[in-house]
């Protein structure tokens, strides 16, 4: 760094080789390095023969996967984990962004009690208000049943799915619809022709995010699923739990198929969002 | 009368009560049936007997229980050391990828894989990575660091370790979120005034991202203190993890005592509201204006 450039570019880092630099690197080196071994030893482990103690498996081979598709009847937990999937992002979306477009279109008495509302059930771990709404369902027969399950995960998604989609209507020049409606639209035109359209992005992103974190809710699932409407990361725990009567290759193999169902979504989703709006709401990205 | 009716609509509409706020009612209807009901119903479940005698009984008995009342010491040694130590790498690391940094979006995108996989496929990859003759104590014992494996998995190592892998990626995107919008001139401005690279971290960068960091914190400190699936499976469930929603789920779905089950929840969410709601309030008398160096 010359002393005239410094002056340019009085704020710049200095091409990372600074110590402070350095040791950042070494320490997100470290983290996904040991992330990358985790995930590759379930991988591994999952098409070995045998591994015990060695720094590689002993074989490789896929029968694991046949084994486990076999014993843990992962062809219909399959189909439980995207019915609940997709039951919980149409249900979250049709209801969802309803009441985002009132939240960014009006000021009304009252609006800070509503967004509290919206903001308790992700201020509070799902497992907290998971056992009194497991209780609530088991009174009236809907846990241990599909509805109860896709019920359960509307709580968190809702809310998630309002939060995200505010700030994205809010975007949306209102004077669109004003020339709409000057022009003759009807509201129901309004919405099929100016709003959708322009909110299907953020729809999209909403829908997928939402998606994903279906897949990986365990608490919810687990609370109010019965043996038939396990999702695979609940299906994933039990066997685990239940692990010395099974082969870990073939809990492992379960692992894999998890871990790819849970990837698609995620590599379709990066394609429209930015990954930090995975865990925050979507940022406005050119506020001045 | 038509007359009158639309005057009050009009007087409402002035306030910003219209037609519009219907579209609010299905989703306010759904969390208050999923979400406040249930929380009532729970709320009156655990202040009677499970035959339905009303009284206190079931916190009495909680925190009169040493097993039971211990519950919430471990859950807070678990969940207030991995949400500081989470967001306290997050800061310096979000503070240093801010900018415009080369490939920022493979970090980014890396980042987001963790939480995608969730807690228990972490967990289950503990078991293996972390386990007696899993790589990691093989590579320590190859290098000589150690010469026994060492006791990682199935106690309080393994659950600090999952809660790291999983939340630390969270804490990093959440930091680093609000970081990016802090506008880089009030930086050049602190430099031009002639505040050095430290000065300006502690001066300007910092405050400017205390909101983010406590946004973050309470984020953290929330999926931690729910820690279940790994405590059962890297942990040890019947000892130095037994955080307070294995108390929980134990009361409700193996002893089947949802009064006891209800009373523990409420507990949980207590101690939540009570951090959440103490960060809340440090944040309030925190800087909260703007972050970017426009006027107006």
């Amino acid at each position: 760094m010359t002393i005239a450039g410094a002056s340019e570019r009085p704020v710049r880092r200095a091409g990372g080789l600074s110590l402070t630099s350095i040791v950042l690197v070494v320490v997100l080196g470290v983290f996904f390095l040991n992330l990358a071994a985790l995930i590759l030893g379930v991988v591994l482990n999952s098409f070995a023969t045998s591994w015990f103690g060695s720094l590689v498996p002993d074989g490789l081979t896929t029968r694991w996967y046949a084994y486990a598709a076999d014993t843990f009847q992962l062809l219909d937990v399959l189909r439980v984990t995207f019915t609940v999937g997709a039951a919980v992002v149409v249900l979250s979306l049709l209801i969802g962004a309803p009441a985002a477009y009132a939240l960014a279109r009006r000021q009304f008495p009252g609006k800070r009690l509503v967004m509290l509302l919206f903001l308790l059930p992700m201020l509070l771990a799902p497992i907290t208000y998971g056992i009194p709404l497991a209780t609530a369902l088991y009174q009236f027969d809907l846990a241990g049943s599909l509805a109860g399950v896709i019920l359960a995960n509307l709580v968190p998604s809702v809310p998630f799915v309002i939060l995200l989609l505010t700030p994205f209507i809010e975007q949306i020049d209102e004077n669109l619809e004003r020339a709409a409606r000057m022009c003759g639209a009807s509201t129901p035109r309004v919405f099929a022709k100016i709003l959708i359209p322009l909110m299907a992005p953020g729809l999209l992103a909403a829908g997928l995010l939402v998606l994903i974190r279906v897949l990986a809710m365990f608490e919810l699932t687990f609370l109010t699923a019965g043996p038939g409407e396990q999702t695979l990361v609940v299906a994933l725990y039990y066997t685990v739990f239940a692990a010395g009567i099974r082969p870990t290759q073939a809990i492992d193999a379960m692992a894999v198929i998890y871990m790819l169902t849970a990837f698609v979504p995620l590599l379709v989703a990066l394609r429209f969002v930015n990954p930090t709006q995975i865990v925050a709401r979507i940022k406005q990205e050119n506020v001045r | 009368m038509p007359e009158r009716s639309r005057s009050l609509r009009d007087r409402l509409a002035e306030r910003g009560i219209d037609r519009v706020l219907w579209l609010l009612l299905p989703a306010a209807a759904l969390l208050g049936m999923l979400f406040v009901y249930p929380f009532l119903y729970g709320l009156g479940l655990s202040v009677q007997s499970q035959e339905g005698t009303p009284g206190i009984g079931n916190y009495l008995r909680f925190f009169g229980d040493d097993f039971q009342r211990s519950t919430i010491a471990k859950t807070f040694a678990l969940a207030i050391p991995a949400a500081a130590l989470n967001v306290g790498i997050s800061i310096p690391i979000a503070y240093k990828l801010r900018g415009p940094v080369r490939h920022k979006r493979v970090i980014t995108t890396l980042l987001v894989l963790p939480a995608t996989l969730g807690t228990v496929l972490v967990a289950e990859g503990l078991i293996r990575y972390f386990g007696p003759i899993g790589w990691f104590n093989q590579l320590l014992m190859a290098i000589g660091i150690i010469d026994a494996p060492l006791q990682l998995t199935h106690n309080y190592i393994g659950v600090m370790a999952s809660l790291i892998i999983t939340g630390f990626p969270l804490s990093l995107l959440l930091v680093l979120g609000h970081a990016s919008g802090i506008d880089p001139d009030l930086e050049r401005a602190a430099a031009t005034l002639g505040a050095g690279p430290s000065e300006r971290f502690r001066r300007v960068i910092l405050p400017l991202m205390l909101p983010g960091i406590t946004i973050a914190f309470v984020l953290a400190f929330v999926a931690a203190f729910a820690v279940f699936p790994s405590a059962v499976m890297v942990g040890n469930p019947s000892g130095e993890t037994r955080v307070i929603s294995i108390a929980a789920y134990q009361a409700a779905f193996e002893r089947f005592d949802y009064p006891m089950a209800s009373a523990i929840a409420m507990i949980m969410a207590a101690l939540q509201f009570a951090v959440v709601g103490s960060v809340f309030l440090v944040r309030s008398r925190l800087y909260r204006g703007s972050t970017s160096g426009a006027k107006g």
